[in-house]
């Protein structure tokens, strides 16, 4: 009697036990795509981007709304994405803050003047290149520093943002400069302003949408190494980085991409937009 | 977490350096500034209290930060004083601990009873020596315990200089977790470096205060 109550119930669990494992097995192999079926599912998608980078990303002080290239893209991206009521939402990254906040969550992807590099490709991964930016040079019109080689003295300090590959181009170029970072763009301005460095090293996008804001300011000694932007997704999120590789390449083919590139740079003064398009 | 310190220890041990240094030499100017304004707080002479007030409640109700970055980015536009970011923090946080040292020590000569000031001047002493040898020796024993804490709080301010690249723990730390991407075991290495500065300072204190009474 007893035997026989009990087979059927052993019979049970073991059905379960397998339904289990097989289910938790499909999960497994979800979870590339785990990203993109969460944003097709919420019809949002939730963009890390920058706040304060003028013609990039930044929050408009006069109207309080975010305005700049990667906020166009980022849009025109979501649309293709997940359709044409699809919703794009913003959130501020830093240098420092973005890879951190892809992994726990907090935003589906970042596209934020991130530079593609061997090392960041260790935590995130990358889309095609939307953007072919290269490290510059930022020093006051009355400074004497006319290129990189300038900098290679004792004594020059160069600023630099946080988490930025600049420190690393400075380092390799102009070894015997001191490097001085910052959190943001604006601090590295106003130490630039102030005088507590000879040079702002960053990407020329950036530094050209700064130039534009502040006339005793300028670019020199053209890009001193090539820096190309990629979109990047929480690392395994496969699924999301090839339906943003995918938007990326219509967006270039219906002339959508060319638009925003001319909108954001075609009147930057020194800024060739043939130079930084895919 | 161990494999991170190994691989960045210099990077640490530099800001550790800092940040004693930063800590050292505000806690030795905030604490003479704060005990001189302390003791003008409570002189007779009206005009001088006014001045130790205005001091002490402008540097107290100014967030750190701001006091920082005018020594950081104002005075260096403004005039020909140029201050490297060690500097402007280690500056703003000396003043801005003063006024807070100055309140604390000035709640403990308050503290000591009227009569002992009275008893002291009856005896011959002037009021400065009354306040010398009678009054201060009775106050810091009183303050010991708050002044502990203004020290801890000074020592965790001292990371102020990472907002001004002074290089200190704060900074290194930032640079660490930006490089590796290994973000929370690098602030929890910043925070244990930390409390190996306040914890037995701490300790210390509430030694003090016991062998004090």
């Amino acid at each position: 009697m007893f035997k026989k109550k009990i087979l059927p119930k052993l019979a049970l669990v073991m059905t379960a036990l397998v339904a289990l494992t097989l289910s938790a097995c499909s999960i497994e192999t979800d979870v590339s795509s785990k990203v993109y079926n969460h944003v097709k599912a919420s019809k949002t998608i939730t963009w890390g981007v920058k706040y304060d980078t003028s013609l990039f990303g930044i929050k408009s002080v006069k109207t309080n709304k975010l305005e700049g290239f990667e906020i166009d893209l980022a849009r025109l991206l979501t649309k293709k994405i997940v359709g044409k009521n699809g919703k794009a939402k913003f959130i501020e990254v830093t240098a420092q803050t973005k890879i951190p906040q892809l992994k726990n969550n907090n935003i589906d992807a970042v596209l934020a003047c991130m530079t593609i590099t061997d090392e960041r490709k260790k935590s995130v991964d990358f889309s095609t290149p939307y953007f072919k930016a290269g490290t510059s040079l930022l020093t006051k019109t009355s400074s004497k520093i006319k290129s990189i080689k300038d900098l290679n003295k004792k004594g020059k300090v160069v600023i630099v943002a946080k988490g930025t590959t600049a420190a690393e181009d400075i380092a390799r170029l102009a070894p015997k400069a001191k490097i001085r970072q910052f959190n943001d763009y604006g601090s590295c301005t106003n130490a630039l302003l102030a005088g507590q460095g000879d040079a702002f090293a960053t990407d020329n996008g950036i530094l050209a949408g700064i130039a534009a804001q502040h006339k005793n300011l300028h670019l020199v000694g053209g890009t001193i190494a090539v820096e190309p932007y990629g979109i990047a997704v929480n690392k395994g999120q496969t699924g999301m980085r090839d339906a943003i590789n995918q938007a990326l390449k219509d967006a270039k083919k219906d002339g959508s991409y060319h638009r925003l590139i001319k909108k954001w740079f075609g009147k930057i003064p020194g800024f060739s937009i043939k130079e930084a398009e895919y | 977490m161990i494999s991170l310190f190994a691989a960045n220890w210099s990077t640490f041990l530099l800001g550790f350096w800092n940040t004693i240094l930063c800590s050292l030499i505000s806690l030795f100017f905030s604490l003479i500034i704060g005990s001189g304004f302390a003791i003008l707080e409570t002189v007779p002479n009206k005009f001088w209290r006014g001045v130790a007030k205005v001091y002490v409640e402008i540097f107290r109700n100014i967030p750190l930060l701001v006091v920082t970055m005018v020594f950081y980015l104002v005075l260096p536009t403004y005039t020909p004083l140029k201050l490297t970011g060690f500097q402007a923090g280690t500056i703003g946080l000396s003043i801005y601990s003063s006024a807070f040292i100055a309140e604390t020590v000035r709640s403990g000569i308050q503290s000591v009873g009227v009569g002992q000031m009275e008893g002291a001047r009856s005896n011959g002493m002037t009021y400065w020596q009354a306040m010398r040898y009678v009054i201060l020796p009775q106050a810091f024993k009183i303050v010991i315990p708050p002044l502990g804490n203004q020290f801890v709080n000074l020592i965790k301010n001292s990371s102020i200089l990472a907002f001004v690249a002074g290089f200190d723990l704060m900074y290194q730390g930032d640079i660490v977790a930006s490089n590796t991407f290994q973000t929370i075991p690098s602030y929890v290495l910043v925070g244990i470096f930390y409390l190996i500065l306040t914890l037995p300072l701490s300790y210390y204190m509430q030694y003090l205060e016991k062998k004090g009474v």
